[in-house]
């Protein structure tokens, strides 16, 4: 199988048209002030995002009580919950219920956990045909890509791409991207879909271990549309979602909207408590690696995680790579430091892919600590053995030159005289700053050499 | 009171006039500077490329050379922030720790330490401010857009008390430039289009000049700003706050 190509050379290949990286950073750019104007409605935002950080902590904490708990009343509520250890298992527990119902297409509302475990190649693998019902989702579907950013899974395709697809798969007319008639076209085709599914798979955005109910956040309304029209509902969640009261959701339902979006909050916040007479609810916990997560100290924090997207939107480098250029689930600074726990060798590059200019850990609004993370895993994945060999030699040099202050000074006298006096040496495209960056112009004289002739003595 | 100079490596070796300006600026608001001559690298290049193993002889290095003084005072929020944060040692923990608490960035130590309230300088020019993410972010120089905070800017501040000088506003007031150690070499194609958006932005609003608190983002735009045959020129922020312009 052909490696996955990393972060940097995805990047670059996303790099070399110019406008349309500008109309992606624009785009997102647009979706981050939103959410600082929304953010700056509440003047006790900074407080909320505390408020949050802190139940979260405590949740991680204590996450083995809150499950049971939450397993307990849900089991009272007759909902019907699942354990699993990781994504083929929970593939398999999916499949199972629908294998028990006779059912062969269903239709799914978001769930980035189910992106995770690639359920939905898992499930057309055993002849079971999915259907996106999230507009964005519905999409990158239809282009047979994965989603590139979490809450907008197709923000890095224009409208015009759209059309196409809808022309291809729809039926619209050839080159109509009017989101109006597009968004009319793919409403007529999903209500056909709602009305005909017996299974709805749905994701989770809170569930609530006091009341054993669970809380989907969305804006089209398609999770309540899949959820209520269907026999079956399954709901698939991570083990980190869990809150510990309900009175808790005014918290993280200020939080997640505003974060994500720059709404106050999503169009639809649904509870599911109690499965409808007849019918039968399903709630699949799912772990795949969180565990192992929850026992690394340094990113136990990640899971706090309300899956905003804010992050994303924010980073300058998420910007200007796109969504897939981070070949994970989850892409940005928050896939950067989940990513590493699921797979650590295939995504060794995406803690590098960062600045760490710390504009992720400002806007996370449970205040996961990204940047530092990142830092943390380059550590990790360098004492683990992923780092490449040039790097690692390179570093060792420049850790040679830089323990000793004459071989520093040599050093730097004869780079500069190089640069100087036989400028090719570097400014060639061996050179990646200066394929597109002049070099800086070397003095003669350092500051060590200009101090001595001027400030010495006087020191002496 | 002594002020230890800590010059960063790159602008040791490339920028001599910044850390001039720096040495001339502290000495002309009274301070004693005395500049350690044995000093190389902070060892952030290392630590942020995951090597932070391989430090450990920058870091003693570092120690040897500054525990003495009262102060240490750097043209740099980044190599600042890294001692801030990293800074250990299995031979001098104490010592470590007490440059923790001793080690300023310039602009911080002007504000905050000496608490300076005008500056003899005169710099007629436009000027657009880059706010650098460590030292932002990072020592908190300046409020942050991502935060719900009242609004403040040190090295604003600073630059406000230069005769003539034109601060310029920018649509994107403290997005990263993308120069991040050796993300830029890593990250070419990323590195160049963030400093390439960020040129572009003071250019935009007409700055004759870009200055900020950090070489390492200034010499990355500056490359950027001369393969675009610019005459838009980076100066460190010390450069203005030390101008006699006429």
């Amino acid at each position: 199988m052909k490696e996955t190509e990393d972060h940097a050379t995805l990047a670059e290949a996303f790099n070399a048209d110019e406008p349309r990286v500008n109309w992606h950073d624009e785009t997102l750019w647009f979706i981050r002030q939103k959410r600082d104007k929304a953010a700056h409605t509440i003047p006790d935002w900074e407080l909320l995002r505390e408020t949050a950080s802190q139940i979260k902590h405590n949740v991680l904490s204590n996450l083995h009580d809150y499950l049971l708990q939450f397993e307990a009343n849900a089991k009272a509520n007759g909902i019907i919950v699942h354990w699993a250890a990781d994504a083929a298992e929970h593939n398999q527990i999916v499949h199972a219920i629908l294998q028990k119902h006779g059912v062969d297409r269903i239709v799914k509302s978001k769930s980035m956990l189910t992106e995770e475990c690639h359920l939905n190649e898992y499930l057309a693998e055993h002849g079971i045909e999915v259907i996106d019902s999230d507009l964005g989702e519905r999409i990158v579907q239809l282009a047979k890509e994965p989603p590139s950013h979490i809450v907008l899974p197709c923000i890095h395709k224009k409208k015009e791409e759209i059309g196409d697809l809808f022309h291809e798969h729809l039926g619209t007319a050839p080159g109509v991207s009017d989101p109006q008639v597009l968004t009319e076209a793919a409403r007529q085709h999903l209500r056909e879909t709602f009305l005909t599914r017996r299974a709805a798979l749905t994701g989770v955005n809170f569930a609530v271990a006091e009341t054993g109910e669970f809380v989907i956040c969305t804006n089209e309304g398609n999770a309540d549309m899949g959820a209520h029209l269907a026999d079956v509902h399954i709901a698939c969640v991570g083990i980190e979602k869990i809150i510990p009261k309900r009175e808790h959701l005014g918290v993280f339902l200020r939080l997640l909207a505003r974060s994500a979006t720059g709404q106050p909050i999503t169009t639809y916040s649904s509870h599911f408590k109690k499965p409808r007479e007849g019918h039968e609810l399903h709630l699949v916990f799912v772990d795949n690696g969180r565990s192992t997560q929850l026992g690394r100290e340094d990113f136990r924090n990640s899971l706090k995680c309300i899956r905003c997207g804010a992050c994303m939107n924010t980073c300058p480098v998420y910007r200007r790579s796109g969504g897939h250029s981070y070949h994970a689930a989850v892409a940005g600074p928050i896939g950067a430091i989940l990513a590493p726990n699921l797979d650590m060798k295939k995504n060794a590059d995406l803690p590098f892919a960062s600045t760490l200019c710390g504009s992720c850990s400002n806007v996370c609004p449970v205040k996961i600590d990204i940047h530092q993370q990142l830092y943390k895993w380059r550590q990790v994945i360098v004492q683990e053995g992923y780092a490449d060999r040039k790097k690692t030699m390179g570093m060792k040099a420049m850790t040679q030159t830089f323990a000793s202050p004459s071989t520093f000074k040599l050093a730097g006298k004869a780079g500069r005289w190089f640069m100087r006096n036989v400028p090719f040496v570097l400014n060639n495209k061996m050179n990646p700053w200066y394929k597109q960056r002049e070099m800086p112009e070397p003095p003669k004289e350092s500051f060590g050499e200009w101090y001595l002739r001027n400030r010495k003595k006087t020191d002496e | 009171m002594t002020v230890g100079l800590f010059i960063p490596c790159y602008v040791d070796q490339f920028y001599p006039n910044a850390a001039i300006a720096t040495l001339e600026l502290l000495e002309k608001l009274g301070v004693r500077v005395v500049y350690p001559p044995r000093q190389t690298c902070c060892g952030q290049p290392m630590a942020n490329s995951g090597f932070e193993h391989l430090t450990k002889e920058s870091n003693d290095l570092f120690i040897k050379n500054f525990k003495e003084f009262d102060y240490i005072v750097a043209p740099s929020g980044s190599c600042v922030l890294h001692m801030k944060e990293h800074l250990h040692s299995d031979r001098y923990p104490a010592e470590a720790k007490a440059i923790q608490g001793k080690v300023y960035e310039l602009i911080e130590f002007l504000t905050d330490v000496l608490q300076v309230e005008n500056l003899q300088a005169r710099f007629p020019h436009k000027v657009g401010l880059h706010q650098s993410c460590h030292g932002q972010r990072g020592l908190k120089l300046a409020s942050m857009t991502e935060l719900v905070a009242p609004a403040f800017s040190k090295p604003e501040q600073l630059l406000r008390m230069v005769e003539g000088l034109e601060l310029v506003e920018l649509t994107r007031k403290d997005e990263c430039c993308g120069f991040g150690g050796t993300f830029c070499v890593a990250e070419e194609a990323v590195s160049v289009k963030m400093g390439k958006d960020r040129v572009a932005d003071h250019l935009q609003h007409e700055a004759a000049y870009i200055t900020g608190a950090d070489m390492s983002c200034l010499m990355h735009m500056e490359g950027i700003l001369r393969r675009q045959k610019s005459n838009v020129k980076v100066l460190h922020i010390a450069e203005i706050l030390n101008a006699q312009e006429l």
